[in-house]
């Protein structure tokens, strides 16, 4: 079985990130970034499925400009046999960027696709559906456990009060939540020889993909604060504030 | 240290560097860089604890080009980060109500200098060295000195990743590697937990005064562009700290918009009720500075010690197997409140020094003392060696003192005034004065929980914890008894608190999670019991332009 896996740079999860003072967006001056944590977990099951015997190429994939092929290194030093960027300097919208990875797809011909069921920058949770029904293939969302049987790979998703497990047939698209492995943590001698790794790339105008903006952002703001707690006199008083003002009770 | 029996990788270079700051990073480049094309260049490896180059590097910071000038003559075209040149400056005296203008001193002219963000210095000097064949791998910090048989440092090696909090491996256990070279550079910075070691083992300081240090807390604001000013450097004394506490602060306006406003109080303050996060809090709140922030955003905060022994607190800086540089070795200029460009310049030295070495063989860049005195630093470092120690005696008589020394003898003094180490500085509570500042309005002054959020700052939970009791009684029989808990108050991340365990006994808690790897803890605790030891690679804070 051959995988494609993909992997988004974003901004790093630890990272306090901050409106720009123009609400136009995130400010990334300066931002640690790093790969979207739901991709960490599809290249970590990606890498344990080959190292299992089950698949026997793992194919790490990128959008985005040469900074993002920091990414791809980690996936390398996860322990990915291959890596490729599609080269776009300019943000893409989930239609397109499924549209490059079903072109993409066509060319590399993988069995399964694993991605992570979203990006923590746009939270779009799009792409893995829409690539589905470009490839026209069986998907698999929101996996948390993943199992392969012969032709086909049972695949255990989060839903509303449990877990259900469901067959897909191969090829597939899978996409990742954060709890289907504990990413390990990688060797400083792996990082080093990522480092020297070759990367494939393509000009997303090679794959023939119309990435124009459909999307128009109106605004971005940041959270309002939380508003600082009070001290009531009585239990009798918290009671009324809560009912009354809070409207909770 | 138990020692468990399980293999570790090697990995062997020529240099390993502890540190990818200014110092480390300036090494580096020099080692690989250096002039006589001749010889093949060494291999350069850098570890650095942050998560990425910069996330743990924080400073004003006002900077002087005059490292960068010797290291990289190009550096503006190049594309450094120092864009906002320093334009007005000034000293003020301040009181709770005023601030009276003081001449500005020679040593604080900032003609020349830039206003800029060590952290963005780094990024861009880690990206000039990894141009030039230096490997550098941040995330993976040094945790443990390495030596050979004949006792000299052969390397470092990282940490285990992946053990519970009681040190027994867990289940995605990856062991340390061991980094061996023939030299290592250890450019930690301010009290670096390996070169502490290293200073002990070899007996560096056996010529030098102790080291003292300050604490500096820093935010960065974003604030009205009518009332910033590109350039503006202005540097305060005195309010809110008293007579008898070292200190100041600094206000840097950026670009753009940016102003880096910070307060460094000296550890070896009296009163364990004083709390240097606090009086930052309140500087905040003066007349003079309050309306240059209100209406603006608090964008980042962190914190740091920074060496303040001056040239007769530098210890002898090479050893077997290896040298210090930088903030480790403790190179800050305190009258000008700079260390990076003589960071710059003592890793280039050091450089120098184990270049040699490794073309004529030995040990040890034992020649690397004589550079430095022969360098522009001692030219700097040592006329101005008597200016920070004056400050016990006052604030007063130490701006006379500064005065006498710095117009009449010129830093010729035939003295050299001494040190004491910051934890023998502090008082009984008894003795002690309590303090109560102000609550935090929220607006202008902040909690430390809040402050702590915007550093970033984050380490795995579940790890062991790396600020370590030597004996967990002593807490309560020595800082609680005596000292009120001083840790509580210094700490400017809130790691340390009491509680009452079952008995009623206070109980200190520490809360790893939110430190900022200042190392205050291990510098000011009376006892010497708190040990700072490196967690988990990439935990820590994670600041921007900082």
């Amino acid at each position: 079985m051959k995988i494609l896996v993909t992997a988004k740079r974003v901004i790093d999860s630890t990272v306090r990130v901050r409106v720009r003072s123009d609400g136009t967006g995130v400010d990334t001056a300066n931002a640690k970034m790093a790969m979207n944590p739901f991709d960490e977990t599809a290249v970590e099951e990606a890498v344990r499925l080959r190292e299992a015997g089950t698949a026997s190429e793992v194919l790490a994939v990128t959008l985005g400009d040469a900074g993002s092929e920091e990414v791809l290194r980690t996936a390398l030093a996860f322990g990915a046999d291959r890596a490729l960027r599609v080269e776009s300097d300019d943000p893409l919208e989930p239609l397109a960027v499924s549209r490059a990875l079903a072109a993409l797809v066509e060319r590399e011909q993988p069995d399964l696709v694993l991605m992570g069921k979203q990006a923590i920058d746009d939270d779009s949770n799009q792409v893995g559906q829409m690539l589905a029904q470009h490839l026209g293939w069986g998907q698999a969302t929101f996996a948390c456990a993943v199992r392969a049987e012969g032709e086909e790979l049972q695949v255990t998703r989060e839903v509303d009060g449990g877990r259900r497990t469901v067959a897909v047939r191969l090829p597939a698209v899978v996409t990742t939540e954060l709890d289907l492995n504990q990413p390990r943590y990688i060797k400083l001698p792996n990082i080093m020889k990522a480092k020297k790794k070759h990367i494939d790339r393509v000009a997303l105008a090679d794959l023939g993909v119309n990435a124009a903006p459909r999307l128009e952002v109106l605004g971005v703001a940041e959270p309002p604060p939380r508003a600082s707690g009070e001290r009531v006199a009585s239990v009798a008083e918290l009671v009324e504030r809560l009912k009354n003002d809070a409207q909770v009770i | 240290m138990e020692q468990e029996a399980y293999e570790r990788e090697a990995l062997t270079y020529d240099v390993v560097v502890v540190g990818a700051g200014p110092a480390g990073l300036a090494a580096a480049l020099e080692l690989i860089g250096g002039d006589d094309a001749a010889s093949e260049s060494p291999t350069v490896c850098v570890l650095e604890k942050g998560a990425s180059v910069g996330a743990h590097l924080i400073s004003g910071a006002a900077i002087d080009p005059r490292g960068l000038d010797d290291l990289l003559p190009e550096w503006a075209e190049q594309g450094a980060p120092l864009r906002v040149r320093a334009t007005e400056d000034s000293l003020h005296y301040l009181t709770s109500k005023r601030a009276v203008r003081l001449p500005t001193p020679p040593q604080m002219d900032n003609r020349g200098s830039y206003v800029g963000s060590l952290g963005e210095l780094g990024q861009w000097l880690a990206e000039q060295a990894e141009a030039a064949g230096v490997e550098i791998y941040p995330g993976f910090p040094a945790a443990e000195v390495l030596y050979d048989e004949s006792g000299a440092v052969c390397g470092v090696a990282t940490p285990d990743m992946g053990r519970r909090a009681d040190g027994t491996p867990g289940p995605g256990f990856e062991p340390g590697v061991e980094v061996r070279a023939r030299q290592t550079g250890f450019a930690e910075g301010a009290h670096g937990s390996l070169t502490q070691q290293v200073i002990e083992r070899f007996g560096l300081r056996r010529d030098a005064q102790p080291q003292t240090y300050g604490l500096g807390l820093k935010e960065i604001w974003e604030v009205d562009p009518q009332r910033h000013a590109p350039g503006q450097v202005a540097h305060t004394i005195g309010w809110p700290l008293d007579q008898f506490t070292y200190g100041g602060s600094f206000l840097y306006h950026l670009d753009p918009r940016r102003v880096a406003i910070g307060l460094v109080v000296g550890l070896d303050y009296q009163n364990p009720y004083l709390s240097p996060f606090e009086e930052f809090q309140r500087l905040k709140t003066h007349p003079t500075i309050r309306p240059l922030l209100e209406g603006g955003r608090r964008i980042g905060y962190g914190a740091r010690v920074l060496p303040e022994g001056g040239w007769q607190s530098l210890p002898r800086l090479s050893f077997p197997g290896g040298v210090l540089a930088g903030d480790a070795a403790g190179f800050v200029n305190v009258p000008r409140i700079k260390g990076i460009h003589t960071a710059i310049k003592s890793g280039m030295l050091a450089a120098e020094a184990v270049r040699t070495v490794l073309q004529a063989g030995g040990n040890e860049a034992d020649d690397l003392d004589q550079r430095v005195g022969a360098s522009w630093l001692r030219d700097e470092l040592h006329p101005v060696r008597n200016i920070r120690p004056a400050f016990r005696w006052g604030l007063l008589p130490a701006l006379a003192y500064s005065a006498m020394d710095t117009y009449l003898l010129r830093g010729r003094a035939p003295w050299t005034l001494g040190h004491e180490p910051d934890h023998q500085r502090l008082q009984p509570a008894a003795r002690a004065r309590r303090k109560v500042y102000p609550r935090p309005d929220g607006q202008l002054t902040f909690d430390r929980t809040a402050s702590v959020f915007l550093s970033g700052t984050h380490h795995e939970e579940g790890q062991p914890c790396h600020l370590v009791l030597g004996d967990p009684g002593l807490a309560t029989r020595v800082n609680w008894a005596v000292y009120d808990g001083p840790e509580t108050r210094y700490c400017p991340a809130g790691v340390y608190d009491y509680e009452r365990d079952a008995d009623g006994q206070p109980r200190l808690r520490i809360d790893a999670i939110n430190c900022l790897h200042c190392k205050a803890c291990d510098i000011k605790d009376p006892p010497q019991n708190i040990r700072w030891v490196v967690p988990q690679g990439g935990d820590g804070p994670n600041y921007q332009g900082m």
